[in-house]
């Protein structure tokens, strides 16, 4: 449906056009006003911060502060600023997100295309795995990765990634497949396909949409997440979010504001990059997350 | 597509030999890792939690039942009690917020409007940005002293006071008002796609009978609407349950213990309160409240596929 038409007198209904338009200005300068200032805050210098107002504009802008929190800012013991933990986060992000894209590309070819007696337990199973609050898997990890001599690296945190998005991707790719021909399967099985070639030759190519849909997903959720790394990677091997947030929290020395916005704004970049460049994909994501089947 | 009957179902059943059956196998056997990882790593761990919940761990893992006296020691925690009571305020607020800013927009996004494509992702941006980083510029916009406080007083209004960020009364609707900016236009992407999948012609018939604009919303869209606002509901509050890094980044569950949340609580008494057999019976809570919520709604989503 497109809103139905007014069937009232031009001069109210010219009246409500006003008043609508008006609305959604006023929420669109709101949602962008934090965007704003955490931006202008990251181009000024700490004494126009603190002499003048929040909104105004910066008189002298200048990218002191970014260069301060990408190489100098003081993060716990060591000031190296922020760049180490942002190549831990891209380290982490690229394996994470290209092993649980491709086992829920298989999983989910499996449990539409291969069905077994259990299936669909089996996708319960994984699907109810996506809800669960990380807090009651959390002790367990940590000793794990502890005896695994994997706690504080990069390589636990994508092993970690993998497995709690497996639920997610997993999801994504049944129900794209879910709505694949069978016939072209079993055509494919007549002239003597077997299972990886269907699934390379066939579902593969065709499945481009769902897989930037679930590359972009996972891109997001494991760049942003803060829970998992500041559980098991609180050191030299953090990511992005864990340094950021010890580096804002850090009540040592000058609070310098500027170099914690442009911080935040470094860590924001990658993911509002995807977003302004795929945003459709990204919003078909959070959709096939949140509304399930 | 019938559950049961898969593609290979046709398949003769009879000649098995070693290959075939190794090529029957294939699919389980592709999808046997991920299914043993999910189990061990997510159900396996949860049953650990639960057991650890049971016994008298402090800064390790120790095995010694102690019944329930976890559970019973954190019932009697002041802490526990306040991280309850503020999740219920932060989540009532935080759906009701969201759902009410999420359909406003929606709706009125979807009066043929000009300019839709550039609106839409502005509401829907902070989504994809980390709670960390939404924590960070919402501390800072809140600033007593620097922040919003300080602009107000800027344009003349020189009484205005703007503390919550401080002040353990009202610090736990900063974190609603962090968390409506994050999730809201998320809520109305999800409304505009219901409003968008609504028949016209249900609508010109009404309009053909005389109804009015607010009625039609009232009495024909939103109860058609009924499914999205479902779905918002769970997600909004399984959101709201597992919310912990927009409180670390702004308010560090303080002043005091202002905000703290289960998810704060959880964290802490395992980590650095050394109580870890607190910590995983409030990790089990946890868990209890969220599958009250989650079971219900996927089984009867899975069902409904079946029909």
């Amino acid at each position: 449906m497109s809103a139905p038409a007014d069937s009232v007198s031009p001069g109210s209904a010219r009246a409500a056009r006003y008043f609508i338009y008006g609305a959604l200005l006023v929420f669109a300068l709101v949602y962008l006003t934090p965007l704003y200032v955490m931006l202008t805050t990251s181009l000024k210098s700490l004494d126009e911060i603190r002499g003048g107002d929040m909104m105004a504009l910066p008189v002298a802008p200048s990218l002191d502060a970014w260069f301060r929190a990408w190489g100098e800012a003081c993060i716990g013991v060591t000031c190296g600023g922020i760049k180490g933990y942002f190549w831990n986060s891209l380290k982490m992000v690229v394996p994470a997100v290209a092993i649980s894209t491709l086992l829920g590309a298989l999983n989910g070819y499996v449990l539409t295309k291969w069905r077994f007696p259990g299936h669909k337990i089996v996708f319960g199973m994984m699907l109810f795995a996506c809800f669960i609050p990380f807090q009651a898997v959390l002790i367990p990890m940590a000793r794990v990765l502890g005896i695994l001599g994997m706690s504080n690296s990069t390589a636990g945190l994508v092993l970690v990634h993998v497995i709690y998005g497996l639920g997610f991707t997993t999801l994504f790719f049944r129900n794209y497949y879910e709505a694949f021909p069978d016939e072209l399967i079993k055509s494919a099985m007549i002239d003597g396909a077997g299972f990886f070639r269907i699934f390379w030759r066939i579902l593969l190519p065709s499945s481009g949409p769902i897989i930037v849909v679930t590359v972009i997903y996972q891109f997001t959720n494991i760049w942003n997440d803060f829970l998992f790394g500041v559980s098991f990677a609180s050191g030299e091997g953090a990511p992005m979010t864990v340094a950021l947030n010890n580096l804002v929290s850090s009540s040592t020395g000058v609070k310098e504001y500027n170099v914690d916005m442009a911080a935040a704004v470094i860590a924001a970049l990658p993911t509002l990059f995807v977003y302004i460049v795929a945003g459709r994909y990204f919003v078909r994501g959070l959709m096939a997350g949140a509304v399930k089947g | 597509m019938n559950g049961s009957s898969s593609a290979v179902a046709a398949r003769p059943q009879a000649h098995r030999g070693l290959a075939d059956r190794l090529r029957d196998g294939l699919p389980r056997l592709v999808l046997a890792p991920s299914f043993a990882l999910i189990l061990v790593f997510v159900y396996g761990f949860i049953l650990w939690t639960l057991t650890l919940s049971f016994t008298t761990s402090k800064i390790l893992p120790v095995y010694t039942f102690a019944g329930f006296d976890a559970y019973i020691r954190l019932w009697s925690q002041p802490n526990w009690h306040m991280a309850l009571g503020n999740l219920a305020i932060f989540g009532v607020l935080y759906m009701t917020a969201c759902i009410a800013i999420g359909l406003l927009l929606a709706i009125l996004l979807d009066q043929r409007i000009r300019g839709e494509g550039v609106l839409r992702p502005i509401f829907l941006y902070p989504m994809a940005l980390s709670f960390v980083v939404t924590g960070t510029a919402w501390k800072w916009f809140l600033n007593p002293g620097l922040g919003l406080e300080n602009t107000m007083r800027n344009l003349g209004w020189e009484s205005f006071t703007f503390d919550w960020l401080v002040n353990k009364d009202m610090a736990i609707y900063t974190i609603v008002i962090a968390g409506v900016w994050q999730a809201s236009g998320f809520v109305m992407a999800m409304f505009l796609a219901g409003l968008r999948g609504i028949d016209s012609e249900i609508i010109k018939a009404a309009q053909i009978d005389g109804a009015s604009t607010v009625s039609i919303y009232r009495r024909i869209i939103l109860p058609l609407l009924r499914p999205v606002f479902l779905s918002a509901l769970i997600v909004l509050a399984h959101m709201a349950i597992k919310s912990y890094d927009l409180v670390i980044a702004l308010t560090g569950g303080g002043p005091g213990n202002a905000t703290e949340l289960p998810s704060t609580f959880m964290y802490s008494y395992t980590f650095t309160r050394n109580q870890m057999a607190v910590g995983s019976a409030s990790a089990v809570m946890m868990l209890m409240g969220i599958a009250a919520i989650i079971v219900p709604y996927l089984y009867s989503e899975l069902r409904e596929k079946d029909r």
